[in-house]
């Protein structure tokens, strides 16, 4: 068993996290954590810093090893490899009743068998609080969670929305120093995870108490995540903030991943200043802006986010806007797709590919929309273009 | 409304088809034999009186209806023989039920727990015993436990006794025999409980602070409670009247009701009596019946 952790006092609510932590050293440190169920490598040599405070989100699709992380942190699963350090000590090994970390389980786990009120209170009456604390506690989780009057009620009298916050309610009555939350919102009806996604923020903001939240849902993590992980076959793909993971996305997989995307694949042909000019099979003869960090190599894709491309009946007219619009591309409206918001058209391009322009529906009337089979200019300056690996 | 309408919708008839099974298989037998533990036994063919003859005119059975009493059932329970009979069930059956609860729960758990795939294997083997019949495995059994049986091989073998123990004939060869007979039917309800069971809910558990046996304590077992209590008694009440184990593995000093029940019948020949103690182990063994319906009705109230 790993050593003694100061569980008790967190659930005692005397916990001050950063008092225990030098000031460079993160609240969660995972250093080169694997774990492997027979053959398949579930997670593959994870390491991360987290620090406190933060509203961290693992984002991936479904068996890219997230829950499997999660599950180590919150102590069901023992990493093969690697350490988890939690305010410098090593938990890896340590069962999960004696970490001070509490879980928000995607089926909520509510016990069927008791109120709403011990379920709530199951947590601290193991950390031996008092009566009269629990019972404050319990009443200020309810009220923190706005379940006032449904304390006596079983899991199965309440709507889903509730139960949700029930569970949320259990998970942070020990007051834990990190809060593990899986799919928190998958189980919730659209609008009112919308609702349910502005109230987390708010209490995580409240408490600031760190909060882990495991999702496959990329609009959900970007809403609320300050930084977000993304989880690719076992391993970290990119640590980054929402804008950055969106708009400097660090490999294709995770460009189509994070949202929409164009693609068109290409040769390095020459440099021009900090542009470099790119033949690509689909789209021509792209001029984009130099990446950060030269690839190195002459095969490239080029990404280009829908909403950045605009559309036009012909090409610009003026000098300055043939200096933005360099790169322009002639094709016809192949599809469009209304979304409210929102329209997206594929044009269909003179050189063979396809591009996906995403454009504001700004006006109730839009005289200016445009057909099917109609010929536009597809255009977009350097910089709205990411060079990216093959 | 008459017979014809009723057979002309079949799901009429489905729905009442258990009443008549009940009525015709339970209800009219049990009446026959309420009737004979009223009379007396005499030698005779019937042997008992009064006969009810429903062509002898109304005085005969008015007669016959006067004859009937409850002597046998004062008999029962003050003659110490059958009293004792009653309790060495009782006492068995609650033995026999702890027993089997105590060794039945962490199989069901353990089979509970296994991956998918192992837990049908786990299911067929719990089954598999089914296939031989009930009497060969319980001959198999004194062939196992009998003075150079199986049993006493392996004990000697391992030098854990010094001589052949006497196992036939005795309470614990009857608590042997029982425990692996009825064994499936402990497990299996428990088995079907725990499995349904969302295993997070354990990890919840753990995850809020409770060590592993608090775990279980707290959430697992309050959860699995309906299956106990379908698994106590579908052991037992039919270890109650069991009369085949106890009559070939005990010894014949202290009678189960069942065997009493037996030898009033066959032996002595007197069906009254005999039926009076059917009738007492009947009424024993709807109580608990009752109890743990209103136990489950409550239950589901509160579930609401």
């Amino acid at each position: 068993m790993a050593e003694e952790l100061p569980k008790m006092e967190a659930a005692a609510g005397v916990a001050d996290v950063e008092t225990h932590l030098a000031l460079d050293q993160p609240l969660l440190r995972i250093e080169g954590v694997a774990k492997s169920f027979g053959t398949f490598r579930a997670v593959d040599g994870v390491s991360l810093d987290i620090r406190a405070g933060e509203f961290f989100a693992l984002l991936g699709p479904s068996g890219c090893g997230k829950t499997t992380l999660l599950r180590m942190l919150a102590g069901f699963e023992a990493p093969d490899e690697g350490r988890i350090l939690l305010g410098g000590k090593d938990i890896a090994q340590a069962l999960p009743h004696e970490r001070p970390i509490n879980m928000m389980f995607q089926s909520y786990a509510l016990f069927p068998h008791l109120s709403v009120r011990d379920n709530i209170a199951f947590g601290l009456k193991r950390a031996g609080m008092a009566r009269a604390d629990i019972d404050t506690r319990v009443a200020e989780m309810v009220a923190l969670v706005k379940l006032e009057g449904l304390e006596k009620r079983k899991p199965n009298q309440l709507s889903g929305g509730q139960r949700q916050r029930v569970a949320l309610a259990r998970a942070l009555a020990r007051r834990p120093q990190l809060l593990l939350l899986d799919e928190p919102l998958a189980a919730l009806d659209k609008k009112l995870r919308e609702s349910t996604q502005g109230e987390l923020m708010e209490l995580q903001r409240r408490l600031g108490t760190t909060f882990i939240v495991v999702t496959h849902d990329q609009e959900e993590a970007m809403t609320m995540a300050s930084r977000i992980g993304v989880m690719n076959a076992g391993k970290l793909a990119q640590v980054a903030s929402p804008r950055e993971l969106y708009e400097a996305p660090r490999s294709r997989w995770i460009a189509e991943f994070v949202g929409d995307v164009n693609l068109f694949e290409g040769e390095f042909k020459l440099r021009d200043g900090h542009r470099l000019v790119i033949a690509t099979r689909d789209a021509g003869t792209l001029v984009v802006a130099e990446p950060r960090q030269p690839t190195g190599e002459t095969r490239l894709s080029v990404a280009i986010r829908p909403e950045k491309v605009k559309l036009s009946r012909r090409g610009p007219v003026s000098e300055a806007g043939r200096e933005t619009a360099i790169n322009q591309l002639d094709g016809v409206v192949a599809d469009i797709c209304y979304l409210g918001g929102s329209t997206t058209y594929k044009v269909k391009l003179d050189t063979g590919g396809i591009v996906q322009a995403s454009v504001a529906n700004s006006a109730r009337l839009d005289a200016d929309a445009y057909s099917l089979s109609q010929h536009v200019v597809a255009w977009f300056t350097p910089d709205d273009c990411v060079v990216l690996p093959p | 409304m008459s017979a014809r309408r009723i057979f002309a919708r079949p799901a009429r008839f489905a729905a009442i088809a258990p009443y008549v099974w009940m009525v015709l298989l339970f209800l009219v037998p049990f009446a026959f034999v309420l009737k004979i533990s009223l009379s007396q036994t005499v030698i005779a063919q019937p042997p008992y009186e009064p006969v009810f003859d429903l062509t002898a005119g109304r005085a005969s059975l008015e007669a016959a209806f006067a004859a009937l009493s409850i002597d046998n059932f004062k008999l029962l329970v003050s003659d110490d023989l059958y009293v004792y009979a009653y309790v060495r069930s009782l006492t068995v059956a609650v033995t026999a039920t702890a027993l089997l609860l105590l060794i039945g729960y962490p199989i069901a758990y353990g089979m509970a727990r296994l991956p998918t795939r192992w837990q049908a294997v786990a299911m067929v083997l719990v089954i598999v015993p089914f296939w031989t019949s009930f009497l060969i495995r319980i001959y198999a059994w004194i062939n196992i436990l009998q003075h150079d049986g199986l049993l006493n091989q392996i004990l000697l073998a391992l030098h854990l006794v010094s001589q052949p123990v006497v196992w036939l004939s005795t309470d614990s060869a009857m608590y042997i025999g029982i425990v692996y007979s009825y064994l499936p039917f402990m497990i299996l309800p428990l088995y079907a409980t725990l499995a349904k069971m969302e295993p997070a809910l354990e990890e919840a558990a753990s995850d809020l602070g409770a060590p592993p046996w608090q775990a279980f304590w707290l959430v697992t077992f309050p959860l699995s409670l309906p299956g106990i209590g379908a698994g106590v008694l579908l052991c037992f009440i039919p270890i109650v009247g069991e009369f085949v184990i106890p009559d070939l593995l005990a010894g014949s000093n202290s009678l189960m009701i069942g065997q009493t029940l037996w030898l009033e019948f066959f032996t002595n020949k007197d069906w009254p009596v005999a039926s009076a103690a059917a009738i007492i182990l009947l009424v024993v063994l709807l109580m608990p019946l009752l109890l743990y319906e209103r136990l489950q009705r409550r239950q589901l109230e509160q579930g609401r």
